[in-house]
Formats: C-alpha cells, sequence, structure tokens
C-alpha cells in the first residue's frame, strides 16, 4: 500500500522537494473567478466537469485570430505558414506533457475525449473485435468509455464484461485474470469522474498485456491532475480533454502507439485525411493527418498549448500535491461539520484519490442540494455523472460532486461547508 | 432575483416530506411506466388502474428524484384519483401550460405572469409549483411524472 500511495503521489511521495505555488496568484489568472455571483465571490467547484481558463488560455486563442488566422497545412503564405506552426508546435508541445515517444505522429487532435474514444471503437474496434473476442470494461467508467462499446457490440457481437468494484469505490481485482482471459482491449479509466477513484494503471496494463489484451486508458481526469507518462505507464490507447486541464472546449486528444495507429483503418473521411483521391477511391494520408480529417478547431488547439504551458509551469507534481492536499482538508472538514449526515463516496484516503468529492446528505436530493448551494455562490454538479452503472453498484439516482482544481482553497471549500450547512437547516425535517 | 423559497414552497416540501400515493399496484391489471430524466438520474414509476369508463381507479408512484420531481408526481397523484382521461389531459395541458417557458411568459421582472388556464381546471396546490418556472433547469424536474402519466395513459388505453 505504501508503495501504491507514493506511486499516485508522483514525486510527492519521494524525497525530492515539490516547490509549492502561490493559490492566490493562480486565483487571480482567471478572469471569470474574479466574477461575483448573487453578491458573493464565485466558489467554483466543478472542475471535473469542465475547468475555468485562465487568461493566457484566452489571450493565446485571441492573438491567433488577431494575428495569424488562416487555415492550416494549405496556404503558402506567412500567416498560414504560421498557422500550421502554431498548430504542430502544439501537438509537439501536448505530446512532450503526456511523454509520447513519437508526438509528431501519435497525438491525434479530436474534438473532445469522447470522439478520441470513439475514435478507437470505430477504426481499432471494428477492425479487430467479432464473435468470441472479448472487451473488458470497469464500472467506475464514464459513459463514454461504455457506449460506443455497446454500439460497436450491436454490430460486432463480442462478449463486454466488467471489473467490479470494493465497497469504497476501489476496483475489486480479485479475479482479474479469468475476467482477462480472452479479452482484446481493455477499456479503463485511470481516475473516476464520480468518486475519485485512481485506479493502479501501471499493474494493470502489465496484467493485460500478459493476457494480450491491449489497454485503452480514459485519463480525463488524470491528465489534468497528476504528471502523466504514456510510455511509463504503457498504456496502448490514452484519450482526454482539453477544457478539463484549463484549456477551451471543443479540443480533444487520443494519444495511441504508432505501430496501433499505423494499422488501424481511418474514421472520419474528408479533406486533409488523404494522400489522394481519385474516381476510384482514396489512399489515406500518413499519420497524424490520417485521423484528422476537415478543418481543425486551430484557435483551440493553440489554447490548449498555452494551458499545457501554463500547468508545466505550476509543476505537476505541485498541482497534484495542492489537490490531495486541498481534497484531505474538505474531507476533514466535512466529516467534522456533518458526520454521519453526509456521505463521501469512494476511497477514504486522500492519497488513493483525485480531487472529487461526491457527496449524499442525509435527506436532501443532490438536485436541491445543489440548487441552495447555488445560492451561496457554490458551484457543484448534481446528477449521475454521465456514469450511469456507476450510480447503481454506489445504490445512488445521483450524487452532489464538488471538484477541487489549482485555484480552489480552503475558502472555496468553507463556503462549500457553510452552504451544506445551511441546505441542512432549509430541508430539515 | 428569485430566491429559493419561490422555488420551496412549504406545500412542495410538505408534498416531498409526505408523499401522497406512493408504491406500487399489481400489473397487470395496472399499468407500469418509468419515466427518466436523462440530465439528472431521476427516474420515477406510475402505476396507473383506469376502469372500463377510462376513470382513474388508482395511481402509486414509485422511483426515486428531488423535492420537485417528487412533490409534483405527489400532487399530481392526488389531482387525477377519480378523473376521466379527458380532464387528466386538459389538466396536463394546463400544467404545462403553466411550467412552459417562453420569454412571454416572464415579464421583465423574470416573475412569470398569469398563463391562460380554463375555468373549468383547477390546479388547486400545483399552482405552488409556479414559481419552478423561474428556475428553468428544474422545469424537467416537475414535469417528469406529467410525461410517465401521459405514456401510461397511452399504454392503458391502446388495446392490447
Amino acid at each position: 500500500m505504501a508503495d501504491a500511495r507514493a506511486d499516485l503521489m508522483g514525486d510527492a511521495g519521494a524525497m525530492s522537494v515539490i516547490e509549492p505555488f502561490d493559490v492566490q496568484k493562480v486565483k487571480a489568472d482567471f478572469p471569470l473567478l474574479q466574477r461575483e455571483l448573487k453578491g458573493r465571490p464565485i466558489h467554483f467547484l466543478d472542475s471535473a466537469a469542465s475547468s475555468q481558463k485562465p487568461q493566457v488560455v484566452i489571450d493565446a486563442m485571441t492573438t491567433y485570430y488577431e494575428t495569424i488566422n488562416a487555415n492550416v497545412h494549405r496556404g503558402v503564405y506567412e500567416i498560414a505558414e504560421a498557422a500550421t506552426n502554431a498548430l504542430e508546435a502544439s501537438r509537439v508541445r501536448v505530446g512532450q506533457f503526456i511523454g509520447a515517444r513519437n508526438p509528431e505522429t501519435e497525438v491525434i487532435f479530436t474534438k473532445n475525449a469522447t470522439e478520441a474514444l470513439n475514435l478507437v471503437a470505430q477504426s481499432w474496434g471494428r477492425a479487430n473485435l467479432g464473435p468470441g473476442d472479448a472487451v473488458l470494461l470497469t464500472q467506475l467508467e464514464h459513459h463514454a468509455n461504455i457506449v460506443p462499446w455497446f454500439q460497436l457490440q450491436a454490430e460486432k457481437g463480442f462478449e463486454i464484461r466488467w471489473v467490479p468494484l470494493t465497497d469504497d469505490a476501489q476496483l475489486d481485482l480479485t479475479d482479474i485474470d479469468t475476467l482477462l482471459d480472452g479479452v482484446k482491449l481493455f477499456g479503463l479509466t485511470a481516475m473516476s469522474n464520480v468518486t475519485g477513484t485512481l485506479t493502479p494503471v501501471h499493474d494493470l496494463v502489465a496484467k493485460a498485456h500478459a493476457a494480450g489484451a491491449l489497454v485503452c486508458l480514459d485519463a480525463c481526469q488524470y491528465v489534468p491532475h497528476l504528471a502523466t507518462d504514456v510510455a511509463e505507464l504503457d498504456v496502448d490507447f490514452a484519450a482526454f480533454s482539453g477544457h478539463k486541464l484549463l484549456g477551451p472546449t471543443g479540443i480533444g486528444v487520443l494519444w495511441g502507439r504508432e505501430e496501433l495507429l499505423e494499422a488501424m483503418p481511418t474514421f472520419l473521411g474528408g479533406g486533409g485525411m488523404i494522400l489522394n483521391v481519385t474516381l476510384d477511391g482514396f489512399v489515406p494520408a500518413a499519420l497524424p493527418a490520417k485521423f484528422e480529417a476537415g478543418t481543425p478547431p486551430i484557435a483551440e488547439i493553440i489554447g490548449l498549448h498555452a494551458a499545457v504551458d501554463y500547468l508545466d509551469a505550476l509543476g505537476m507534481d505541485a498541482v497534484r500535491e495542492h489537490e490531495v492536499s486541498i481534497t484531505a482538508y474538505a474531507m476533514r472538514t466535512l466529516t467534522e461539520r456533518f458526520g454521519d449526515q453526509l456521505t463521501i463516496h469512494g476511497p477514504a484516503e486522500p492519497a488513493m484519490r483525485g480531487g472529487v468529492l461526491s457527496m449524499a446528505m442525509e435527506g436532501i436530493h443532490p438536485h436541491d442540494l445543489a440548487q441552495v448551494l447555488d445560492e451561496h455562490a457554490v458551484c457543484v454538479r448534481p446528477g449521475h455523472h454521465c456514469a450511469k452503472p456507476l450510480m447503481k453498484v454506489l445504490g445512488v439516482g445521483a450524487t452532489a460532486r464538488a471538484s477541487f482544481y489549482v485555484y480552489n482553497d480552503t475558502d472555496d471549500v468553507d463556503a462549500l461547508a457553510d452552504a451544506l450547512a445551511d441546505a441542512a437547516s432549509f430541508f430539515s425535517f | 432575483m428569485p430566491g429559493l423559497e419561490d422555488l420551496y414552497r412549504e406545500i412542495i416540501l410538505d408534498h416531498y416530506r409526505n408523499p401522497r400515493n406512493r408504491g406500487e399496484l399489481e400489473a397487470p391489471p395496472a399499468t407500469r411506466t418509468e419515466g427518466f430524466n436523462p440530465l439528472c438520474g431521476d427516474e420515477i414509476v406510475v402505476y396507473l388502474d383506469l376502469d372500463d369508463a377510462g376513470v382513474v381507479e388508482d395511481i402509486r408512484i414509485g422511483g426515486t428524484g428531488c423535492s420537485i420531481s417528487q412533490s409534483s408526481a405527489s400532487m399530481m397523484s392526488a389531482a387525477v384519483k377519480g378523473k376521466t382521461v379527458a380532464e387528466i389531459e386538459a389538466l396536463t395541458h394546463a400544467f404545462k401550460a403553466m411550467m412552459s417557458i417562453h420569454e412571454s411568459s416572464l415579464d421583465a421582472d423574470g416573475e412569470p405572469v398569469d398563463v391562460e388556464i380554463p375555468d373549468d381546471v383547477k390546479l388547486g396546490d400545483l399552482e405552488a409549483l409556479r414559481g419552478v418556472v423561474k428556475f428553468p433547469v428544474r422545469i424537467k424536474c416537475a414535469t417528469l411524472a406529467w410525461n410517465t402519466l401521459a405514456e401510461g395513459i397511452g399504454q392503458a388505453t391502446t388495446p392490447a
């Protein structure tokens, strides 16, 4: 357990010293966090759904539009070349950020993580799955790593299996060897968007590979919060979105091992993804263009570059340390103030989880809870968080979820606690 | 600015705490219809027993949801018992009209203006849900039970 914790802490668990960042300075970088709601300062606790954007990201996109706006990969004029260079520079930068060994070819830009996972299902899955095959998923998965496999299953007739959960919403790996037997692809989340559960990716990849299965990692909640090295994790595919890591909406990333991407059939067809088109057919372009049909979201790709730079300047180990600390403070504060009245789903140990707290307040539906919290300018998310199978396992229809990021401080947690207390008194029977 | 008291009127909280007609009916002969709010995960089950004349003999509500969806379901169950399908359709129409969120139904201060409800339709307790219109995200909560009931009536009145 100690080793696993050190692993999840990144370097924070080792001897090296992490330079913490000043959260108030970070907060000041985000224009939206300066505004008030209902006469109160905003307490934004919904970054697991979408993070706020620092001024540098907004500026990077504006500067693109104001100075080098032109379509990419075609024009020979100066600004078109500049736009192309900016896009490709972002690809390399994003690839480096996640430890891609071949960023120029392995980083595929998509519109979001959902599209990235659909790409794996529709391209790799369609070519490689059929009757007698199996796909293994975990009960923690987001719908984006479930529904694409159901869609393909209806057509291809393979089996879908599920890794069950323990009572504290960790993966129950008792039967993992049996479950992996005959599996061709293991769809695994690195961190649950509902319970914050961090999964033992490295160990599971080793087991999956030993069983002959590839691993498709849903890294949406991981890449924004923990130092990520896809090569070290040894996964085969990883998907994440830009808007959860301080970047804009409309941009996602699929990273895949080069030899896998090379062998896969094309996904969306159109301009940009071809080497040649004749009246008889087409020849696909080389990677990464092969998977990027149509004009890409250029401004968003450039914004993503700025977001990655911003996070790197803070240091991802410092980001992780900050989030473990704020999560620990929140769990301690909420437990002290509400005791058994408030349930926090998922692992009890802050170092074993991400900064996501799915809460259930006794006698108050999450929707009503979030409504009262809104009166306090505390932004949390009620609902099933696009993980209905997980909600069923947790035995609830919905939860109210508070999630933390680089700009959240203890004031935000205290405001959350005060608002919860108000809700408890408002709905007291 | 609309406040919480506009949304959570006392009568709504009363129906939430003490839901009327909560439970199940044997189906068949009753019909059992599930309704889902895909946004929030709320699920509602309406058990409906119509007699041969198309009058609601009995109704029961199951499922889980927020105070708005549960109280709306509770009030609805009380309001439709003993009513004919035609009367329920008129009531549903009136309720939906009250819940409609056209710009024109809000005045300059964001206050809902009176929508026209026929004289012979009495919303009664359901009037308390009028404030939901000021919280547009919650309208779906209030209408979930009604949409599920409409589906149930369709099921019950369609010859097998």
